[in-house]
């Protein structure tokens, strides 16, 4: 008897261990600022499509996103970006993936905010350099919220500021992450 | 032997839950990346919305507004008299407005017979990769220039019919690489007067024009109407433009050298009176700058 309520208890755990592992979002905001101090000229963009998958058991969390997609106040500037700095037809699509280093301290299934740090890899313009970030994951009704902040530096995915517009741009841009996910069910 | 199966068959059991979570480490982006082709429009196969002189098969971005300056100095056979042709200048301002992704307008009033234009450009087609893919852009010209000087003759009969000619215009263009964009431009100039009875009203051209682009901010372009009836010898030519594009954040630069001084359809095609053999030829550049009238919303 004891031995069936084990042989039962497992497969409870199995099944359970499967659902509500894994959750993402098609619509998560990324945002960028590389806008120079005093500068009357804002550069910043937003994109709302991007793709983000968390896998909350082991702490994985991929974000992917189309050059493509970030939007800016003027077309021109939109152009610039995927014509000469992005090079978008190149390289169309920017890809972080990483893992929350202190994930077993965050408990998904409880309503709460609870801080995470990120490491991992992003591969833009053909170049992949290793990313840091800290940010929240607020989980709330069954979703969770997550929101963080990183600099990343032109020169290192060798994104080229010609010397005319140096002072326009900054060399290094400000990204914000602000996503709702929500359970991916098989 | 009991107890041994069972324990062996929980073990079995907990390690197909790891092995499942290590194969689905690698990509969870797979999970739920849209892998349908989409349609994408290329752009960006001109720097500008003129190859030199003609339309270009380039649109403005909705909302945005194109302020051209255009300059044609002197011939450069003139010699140190005049600078090379430095002293000379005839002039066109324009504005051209980005309405929708496929429709442009715009205004322009150029020194050269003291001329007002006005063109709408319409492109149904346009070149796209992707989903339902198409091979270029064909895009429709239509505008109209005015003449607002005196009349020569004030003593005769003057129509104010006379001021106007008509344009229509086809451009078919390709962007063949990021490097090398083509384009053909058959195209109607309708005159209402002409100054002699020998020369048809209505001068039937195709355009040729390209760009090759150098670095990612500077391209050679080069511009030239074959004019297929209206060409009197010794009268007038085909115009044939070739220059730089220089991009500089808002503001590209076109510099050329041509032998057409007009700036607007009716003039460079109908009214070339210069030719690149005898070496009438003039330096000339286009400034233009775009502004944002209209914001994205974000």
């Amino acid at each position: 008897m004891k031995k069936t309520i084990f042989f039962l208890a497992m497969i409870a755990i199995v099944t359970s261990a499967y659902s509500q592992d894994k959750y993402f979002t098609k619509s998560g905001k990324l945002g960028f600022d590389a806008t120079v101090p005093k500068s009357p000229e804002n550069i910043d963009a937003v994109n709302k499509a991007a793709l983000c998958v968390l896998d909350t058991k082991t702490g994985d969390v991929q974000f992917s996103c189309l050059m493509k997609g970030f939007e800016f106040d003027r077309a021109l500037m939109m152009e610039h970006f995927n014509e000469n700095y992005a090079e978008s037809d190149k390289y169309p699509k920017t890809v972080f993936k990483g893992v929350i280093t202190n994930n077993a301290s965050i408990n998904y299934t409880k309503d709460g905010t609870y801080p995470a740090k990120v490491k991992g890899q992003m591969t833009m313009h053909g170049e992949t350099k290793d990313v840091e970030a800290v940010g929240n994951i607020i989980s709330k009704a069954g979703k969770l919220q997550i929101s963080a902040n990183f600099n990343i530096v032109f020169a290192d995915y060798k994104i080229v500021i010609p010397q005319l517009v140096a002072d326009k741009l900054a060399k290094t841009a400000k990204i914000s992450v602000d996503c709702l996910l929500e359970p991916l069910k098989k | 032997m009991k107890q041994l199966l069972l324990n062996g068959f929980a073990i079995l059991l907990l390690s197909t839950i790891s092995l499942k979570s290590i194969a689905q480490e690698v990509d969870l982006l797979d999970l739920v990346e849209d892998k349908t082709p989409k349609k994408e429009i290329v752009k960006n196969a001109f720097k500008s919305i003129r190859v030199i002189n003609g339309h270009s098969m380039e649109f403005l971005s909705p909302g945005t507004m194109d302020f051209r300056i255009l300059h044609r100095f002197g011939t450069l056979n003139q010699g140190t008299k005049n600078f090379f042709g430095l002293d000379q200048a005839s002039m066109r301002l324009g504005f051209d407005f980005g309405i929708l992704q496929n429709l442009q307008i715009g205004v322009g009033r150029s020194t050269f017979k003291k001329e007002l234009d006005g063109y709408i450009k319409y492109a149904p087609i346009r070149q796209s990769t992707g989903a339902h893919a198409f091979p270029a852009t064909i895009a429709f010209v239509g505008g109209m220039t005015m003449n607002t000087m005196d009349f020569a003759d004030p003593t005769i009969t003057n129509y104010f019919s006379s001021r106007l000619a008509y344009y229509f215009q086809t451009i078919i263009g390709r962007k063949f690489s990021e490097g090398l964009t083509l384009q053909l431009s058959p195209t109607m100039v309708h005159n209402n007067l002409v100054p002699l009875s020998t020369q048809p009203n209505d001068v039937y051209s195709l355009g040729l024009g390209g760009r090759l682009k150098m670095s990612k901010r500077m391209a050679f372009t080069w511009d030239y109407y074959y004019l297929i009836n209206g060409i009197e010898d010794d009268v007038n030519y085909n115009p044939l433009s070739i220059g730089v594009d220089i991009e500089t954040g808002g503001h590209v630069f076109q510099l050329h050298v041509s032998n057409a001084v007009g700036m607007n359809e009716r003039a460079f095609i109908t009214e070339t009176t210069s030719s690149w053999e005898n070496f009438d030829i003039r330096m000339g550049f286009n400034l233009s700058r775009i502004f944002q009238i209209k914001k994205h919303k974000k």
